[in-house]
């Protein structure tokens, strides 16, 4: 190559590489896993700068779903555990993976559909009903199947409605194996039903005809818990960071940057960490 | 086609405000497979090399091994990293998980055999005309691997540019290592994906025409430099 | 190095045999022609002869003493110009040799002076015409200071011209002091060239002969048949 033309490439190259180089850091920070509704609605983003603020750790969130963040927390890849499905959560706890679990905040599931509604379910208050229904119309309804808290609650949702869906379901039941957002992206193009939380459908964008036809039944309650990760069983783990940053999202100051956060004026999440047997 | 409209306006909104969050987004994608194909060919090119030039017991198989990784698909490359990176693996002490050193590690597996194949079939090539005259000048296996390799280097360059495109192009092995995280191993693919997923449409097609320009813009930097050589040096 | 011994020399490739015990001997002094018809073994005997063949049976044996100019080139029909240029290509092959950088360049600007191409020095060798570039491979032999020269069919695929000025700097090496050995279909130009003929037919050797004598009163029916254009040249 010619001489100048080849020092140029390089002075280009060598450019390149020192622009997109990191600044050293030295922050401190913790690795939370968490579920994809927590980083997808936004609520990371509003609550984490007011911690790292505060107590100057650094948070980072890998939000996959409550059964790969629990695997996670089994296999030591994260400090803190942070997902709504409480019964998983007790029996990480009870198999010696996690510390203690503690009551963060709630929201809640609603039930989409299309407008068009062939089920005829809108506007219900029981969502057993609801599933009743559509399970009798052979509606397509459209699931997550990927052992998130909102899969799991799901299941047990169809077990209290008398039907056990892994066994009955049939051609109208699309197990799609994804997670909230894709999932709601399916439902909207096949005009079906799923069960989703409100907060991940409030900053849902390509929402075609669906809607909430059911809410506001206290089955559809969703309880989120934060875990420390047993430091026992992984050394590395860092548990007075993890401590810090569980001890502040229960605190009342944590609590209130919850409730502080809304889309369009509405509040998503709703701090209860002093609620009993919550 | 409203959707389209709508992207295209909302990547040129991006690109003109240059937002932190987004040049972030873009530097560590830069950076990420920059340094990946690096490290790709600094072992690649020479072992292409070695394998055109060599004869040795079991150089076929090994070749079509080489040219079957070329295939590996990026989420099995992704999970396989993962298990080795992950506290409970074997790789476990160095804490590199959700770093991006663990996307650069699962990117340059990617393409590394990419690399290795492609640079042994343009060295092999070389290899069938040059041999006889370089054996004649006295030149052993390894200074005439070195003579090819600065022989076919404009070839080359198109292998090198080729294989940043396949892994700035990628998403299924660095979301799996690097965990997606805002601000840390966040970069143009998983960035679409999580919009995407989000049903950000727009924002997700915005960011996809970014990458598709810059992948654009590297294959016409590969056609420039290969038809220039060809035209001055032959 | 000279003489080269040649013992019941055989090559044999998948069961066919190409050369056929050839028993011959190579001294110093005439410029000695390769002659014979197609897929005599003229190519396959010179690559024996160099050694970039192994015989399958015999014995190829440089019995000469030493004396001080242990070397040996060869060009090829097709000249091989590495990607760089003229003065380069030349100065490869005097690393090879293991001549300091600074002598290198001296020489090679030397030696392309002698043979009138100074003016192309710097110029890419691969753009160069076919007969530029066949006379910088025998410059580039040249500056190795070899006592003996290979050159296989070195003007087939030149225009007269061109062959002219090959044949030209043949006989400005010949006058260097170094062994001509050449293979050719050109009857034309084994007169011209040579002083002793190998006449080669389906691997054996079949007569060998000074020039004259070779081609006024050939002792063989092949070589008679060859001379009288019966039998099929390249």
């Amino acid at each position: 190559m010619e001489m100048s033309r080849k020092k140029l490439l390089s002075i280009a190259l060598a450019a390149l590489i020192l622009a997109a180089a990191p600044v050293a850091q030295a922050q401190k920070f913790i690795t939370v896993a968490s579920t994809t509704s927590t980083e997808q609605s936004g609520l990371f983003k509003h609550i984490l700068p007011i911690f790292q603020k505060k107590k100057g750790i650094e948070v980072r969130v890998v939000a996959l779903g409550t059964g790969q963040s629990l695997d996670m927390g089994k296999r030591g890849d994260a400090d803190v555990v942070f997902v709504h499905a409480k019964s998983a959560e007790e029996k990480f706890i009870a198999e010696g993976y996690g510390v203690k679990r503690l009551p963060v905040m709630y929201n809640d599931f609603v039930l989409i559909g299309p407008k068009s509604d062939p089920a005829k379910i809108a506007g219900g208050k029981d969502i057993l009903a609801a599933l009743r229904k559509i399970k009798a119309a052979s509606a397509p309804f459209v699931s997550r199947g990927d052992r998130s808290g909102t899969h799991m609650a799901e299941i047990a949702l169809w077990k209290h409605s008398g039907t056990d869906i892994e066994k009955e379901k049939g051609p109208w039941y699309r197990d799609t194996g994804q997670g909230m957002g894709p999932a709601l992206n399916t439902a909207s193009s096949m005009s079906g039903y799923l069960l989703a939380d409100r907060g991940t459908w409030i900053s849902f964008k390509n929402r075609g005809d669906l809607a909430i036809l059911v809410e506001g039944d206290k089955r559809l309650f969703n309880q989120y818990g934060v875990i420390l990760v047993n430091p026992v069983k992984h050394k590395h783990v860092k548990k007075d960071l993890g401590q810090v940053f569980i001890n502040w999202i229960v605190s009342a100051e944590g609590q209130k940057a919850i409730a502080g956060f809304r889309i369009g004026g509405e509040q998503l999440f709703f701090p209860n960490a002093n609620a009993k047997g919550a | 086609m409203g959707e389209i409209l709508i992207a295209l306006g909302e990547a040129g909104r991006l690109i003109v405000g240059a937002e932190a969050a987004l040049v972030e987004i873009v530097l560590l994608s830069l950076r990420v497979s920059l340094t990946a194909v690096l490290i790709a060919c600094a072992f690649g090119l020479p072992l292409g090399a070695a394998i055109a030039v060599g004869r040795f017991w079991g150089r076929r198989p090994l070749i079509v091994i080489v040219n079957a990784l070329m295939g590996l698909p990026p989420v099995v490359v992704g999970l396989f990293v993962y298990l080795m990176l992950s506290r409970a693996g074997p790789l476990g002490q160095f804490g590199i998980l959700f770093t991006p050193a663990a996307m650069v590690i699962a990117q340059t597996i990617l393409i590394l055999p990419i690399v290795a194949a492609l640079s042994r079939q343009v060295i092999e090539d070389a290899w069938q005309e040059y041999r006889e005259q370089l054996r004649s000048l006295g030149a052993g296996a390894m200074t005439s691997a070195l003579t090819l390799l600065w022989d076919t280097r404009f070839s080359l360059v198109t292998i090198v540019l080729a294989g940043f495109g396949r892994a700035a192009a990628e998403v299924g092995a660095v979301i799996i290592v690097g965990g997606n995280i805002d601000g840390v191993t966040r970069v143009m693919t998983t960035a679409i994906a999580l919009e995407t997923s989000k049903g950000d449409l727009p924002l997700a097609l915005g960011l996809g025409i970014i990458l598709l320009t810059l992948i654009l813009a590297l294959n016409a930097a590969a056609y420039w430099v290969k038809e220039g050589a060809q035209r001055r040096y032959g | 190095m000279l003489p080269l011994v040649l013992d019941q020399v055989s090559f044999a490739v998948n069961g066919r045999t190409l050369i056929d015990r050839v028993s011959m001997e190579i001294a110093e002094g005439p410029r000695t022609i390769i002659l014979g018809p197609n897929g005599a073994g003229k190519s396959v005997l010179m690559r024996l002869c160099h050694g970039l063949l192994m015989p399958t049976a015999g014995t190829v044996e440089w019995r000469g003493a030493r004396n001080g100019r242990e070397r040996q080139a060869m060009v090829f029909q097709r000249p091989v110009m590495l990607r760089r240029s003229a003065l380069a290509n030349i100065a490869y092959g005097l690393k090879l040799a293991g001549i300091s950088p600074r002598e290198r360049e001296m020489r090679a600007r030397d030696v392309l002076e002698a043979v009138g191409l100074a003016n192309i020095a710097g110029r890419p060798a691969r753009v160069l015409s076919g007969g530029e570039q066949q006379r910088v491979a025998l410059a580039r032999a040249w500056a190795l200071g070899p006592e003996v020269l290979f050159l296989d069919e070195p003007t087939a695929n030149l225009d007269p011209g061109a062959t002219r000025d090959v044949e030209t700097l043949i006989g400005q090496i010949r006058a260097g002091g170094t062994k001509i050995v050449m293979t050719t279909h050109n009857l034309g130009q084994a007169r011209r060239l040579g002083d002793e003929i190998l006449f080669l037919s389906q691997g054996r050797l079949v007569e060998r002969a000074p020039v004259e004598g070779f081609f006024t009163k050939p002792a063989s029916a092949e070589a008679e048949a060859f001379i009288r254009g019966e039998l099929p040249w390249k």
